[in-house]
């Protein structure tokens, strides 16, 4: 049951896909999306999901994340099966997410609502500065850039201490500036809190940026061509040779794939 | 199969309630389903049923076309040219809440007992509302493709042809369906106060000329199936797929 | 958008008004018409109803109407459409029902409303009601539907329970759209309490249309109410696109 390699205690490990199959019926059709997927995650670790658009990257989330029932094949997590969505793990969508009827801290509080009041303005209090958004606590979305109402994504799923995160494409909707800006806010706040990241994206600079190891899908139905280990410190030199290797390998990876 | 007998179960729950009401309530004028069913049935039978509805039909056809062939060209003007809303736009704000009942006591005056009143009033009551629709729908036009019609070399008038009218489409049948639930509304309620015909005059005549009341709740009972035949027609339209790209936003429902 | 704002927005309809209650009251004089009245006999029909104390009663008893039956059939209106975005099996059994009474004007109910009630507020205030449900439950129905599947997933994800997922999600995100519906409900009802008040009620606005023109063709009397009939129901209207731009509900209005 262990994929090849995996030595590792029953303790470092987090999270565990079993030959994860999905198939979408649509129009009597039977339509794959993804085929035996295994993979284990160990506790603390920063995961990108890489691959072209449309191959099932979001479908795979969703099945982790407890949105969807895999057709065969199972999701555990600390051991026990996943079946549906917990507060333990909370998804980072892109910044349609936010809710637009509440102000910024609101929205941070969300799910904090057992918790007594002062505890609760404590720890939204914490985020916002977290997430650099200080002053604009009071603000609506709607007066919100697009940078800044991601953040207020992520403000509100940290709020939660969650043990997972897992984030679909967050940064996809912005400018690339603001993108490069947010995954270091990202990647320091993962160094100081050590969640255990599922990161989804289609731009290979970016998985290779980010994570410590890199699974790359391919086409539908989706199935893992390669793990890639990024086994370089951060910070990342993005001039480096060992991170433009790893970056070329990818690409050559995945253009050959696509050769007609 | 279990979705057809579902969507009848509210209807069913509807008609057994009214029977129980009737049945076991305070007594009351009102007729059993039955009998209003019946009452349909000997309406049918001695070729009122056909007469009233055409009547109805008739005047429904003309005071709405007429109001959708002025409601296209004036929405247009307001939309198009901001001076022109902004002069008139004011006044049909000021019109629009004013019921096109209140309108027929002077219809009645100017125009006398008959269709002219009724199909008077019957566009009225869809004229605004469809000028404000298409009013609406030309501003929201988005303004990208109005750049992108002109840099082609479009004139005014073919602006409106080529970009707007078919921008305007999707939003231009709902409005064209609201108007005419309106119209078919209105014609109703002009036929109890101004002519000797018609579904809105059988419900009048039946209870004055003798407490007819299954008459009355067998009209009651008819405008709105014609009424929902009407939307259901219309609603058709809004499936053709030259429209279909206004609906294909996805991304929301259960 | 339009450029300048303030004189231009005001200048234009009131020059237009002018001109046009200038064409009107040639038109009087020139055709020598003995019933239509001209616009200054209206202004003072307006006086006279003011000096009677009628003016403000019949304004209020029309009112207090329409807020009758409007807050029962929010009341009611709401919760079904919530049940029906929210459950397709009751959509699916209720559609029908509100696609059949939708056509039938509410003055095809008057005589079934005064069996129901007799001649009386009650009859006038139930045909409001029935008028007024049908756009509030439709629009709450599609506000329901048309809340993002994102939004309800953050919801579950974040522990809520259903209920919780309801009231906490669901009903802000439709809110906007619920609020369309409520405020052409309050157009529909202020259009349909004139036609009910022509029932028989002894009072109001509407009564005041059909008691001018039976008691002695007084068609300026006829015409001033049907003017403050429509500034009143401009107000409301204005009223509640007010409330359409508070800031929870603004961002569902924004023409992006």
């Amino acid at each position: 049951m262990n994929s090849p390699g995996e030595t590792a205690p029953q303790a470092a490990e987090k999270l565990r896909l079993t030959d994860l199959t999905v198939t979408f019926e649509s129009e009597g059709k039977q339509v794959p999306v993804l085929d035996g997927i295994s993979l284990t995650v160990a506790p603390g670790e920063f995961v990108c999901i890489l691959g072209p658009s449309g191959c099932g990257k979001s479908t795979l989330l969703n099945v982790v994340g407890g949105f969807l029932r895999p057709t065969a094949g199972k999701v555990e997590i600390d051991g026990r099966e996943v079946t549906g969505p917990d507060p333990r793990r909370i998804f980072v969508f892109q910044e349609r997410g936010v809710f637009p009827w509440l102000t910024a801290e609101e929205n941070i509080g969300f799910g904090l609502d057992g918790l007594p009041r002062e505890e609760r303005r404590e720890r939204v209090r914490r985020y916002v500065e977290l997430v650099g958004l200080q002053g604009f606590e009071r603000a609506f979305p709607h007066e919100l850039s697009g940078g800044m109402k991601q953040r207020v994504e992520v403000a509100r799923a940290l709020a939660m201490n969650p043990d997972m995160l897992y984030l679909d494409e967050p940064f996809g909707a912005l400018d690339s500036i603001t993108r490069m800006t947010l995954r270091r806010e990202l990647l320091r706040i993962w160094e100081a809190e050590r969640q255990t990241i599922l990161f989804v994206t289609h731009d290979i600079e970016e998985s290779v940026q980010l994570a410590d190891r890199v699974v790359v899908l391919s086409q539908r139905p989706a199935r893992i061509r390669r793990v890639v280990e990024v086994a370089i410190p951060h910070p990342r030199d993005l001039s480096s040779r060992q991170y433009l290797d790893l970056r070329d390998s990818i690409l050559a990876e995945i253009g050959l794939a696509h050769q007609v | 199969m279990r979705k057809l007998l579902l969507s009848l179960s509210g209807l069913a729950a509807l008609v057994v309630a009214w029977d129980l009401a009737v049945r076991f309530g305070p007594p009351t004028l009102l007729p059993l389903p039955a009998a209003a069913g019946r009452a349909i049935l000997e309406l049918a039978a001695n070729g009122l049923l056909l007469r009233h509805l055409v009547a109805s039909l008739y005047r429904v056809t003309w005071g709405y076309l007429l109001a959708v062939l002025l409601a296209l060209p004036v929405g247009l003007f307001l939309g198009v040219y901001p001076a022109g809303e902004r002069a008139f736009g004011p006044f049909l704000e000021l019109l629009r809440p004013i019921s096109p009942l209140a309108w027929i006591p002077l219809a009645i005056f100017w125009l006398g007992i008959g269709d002219l009143a009724a199909v008077a009033i019957i566009f009225l009551a869809s004229f605004l509302p469809l000028a404000l629709t298409v009013k609406n729908g030309v501003r929201r036009v988005p303004a990208v493709h109005l750049q992108v019609g002109r840099n082609f070399g479009l004139g005014e008038r073919e602006l409106v042809r080529k970009v707007i009218l078919p921008a305007l489409l999707p939003q231009l049948i709902v409005g064209l369906r609201l108007a005419l639930g309106i119209a078919w509304l209105v014609v109703v309620a002009a036929e109890m106060l101004a002519v000797n015909s018609g579904l809105g005059f059988l419900i009048v005549d039946a209870r004055n000329a003798g407490n007819r009341y299954d008459l009355v709740v067998a009209g009651m009972v008819l405008i709105g199936l014609v009424g929902l035949v009407l939307d259901l027609g219309v609603r058709r339209l809004e499936r053709l797929p030259a429209l279909r790209w206004a609906y294909a936003d996805g991304e929301t429902g259960k | 958008m339009r450029a300048p704002k303030d004189r231009g927005a005001v200048l234009l309809p009131l020059l237009t008004a002018v001109v046009l209650l200038g064409l009107w009251q040639i038109a009087v004089v020139l055709t020598h018409t003995k019933v239509f009245p001209p616009p200054w006999a209206v202004a003072r029909a307006l006086g006279e109803l003011a000096r009677k104390g009628v003016l403000l009663s019949y304004i209020g008893d029309s009112l207090f109407r329409v807020a009758s039956g409007y807050l029962l059939a929010l009341a009611m209106g709401i919760p079904l459409g919530l049940a029906m975005g929210w459950y397709a099996g009751v959509a699916l059994a209720m559609n029908p029902v509100v696609q059949v009474l939708r056509p039938i004007s509410p003055l095809a109910w008057i005589p079934v409303s005064i069996v129901l009630f007799g001649v009386s507020n009650l009859a006038t205030i139930f045909l409001i009601f029935l008028a007024a449900i049908c756009p509030i439950v439709v629009a709450t129905m599609n506000g329901v539907r048309s809340v993002p599947r994102m939004y309800l997933q953050a919801g579950r994800n974040f522990g809520l329970r259903p209920a919780a997922v309801l009231a906490r999600v669901v009903l802000p995100a439709a809110l906007p759209q619920i609020l369309v519906g409520l405020r052409i409900a309050l157009g529909i009802s202020w259009l349909v309490v004139v036609a009910a008040e022509m029932i028989a009620v002894d009072s109001g606005l509407g009564y005041l249309i059909i008691d001018s023109r039976n008691a002695g063709k007084r068609y300026d009397l006829v015409l001033a109410a049907i003017f403050l009939i429509g500034v009143i129901g401009l107000a409301l209207d204005l009223l509640t696109r007010r409330i359409e731009r508070m800031p929870r509900v603004r961002w569902g209005f924004r023409t992006d």
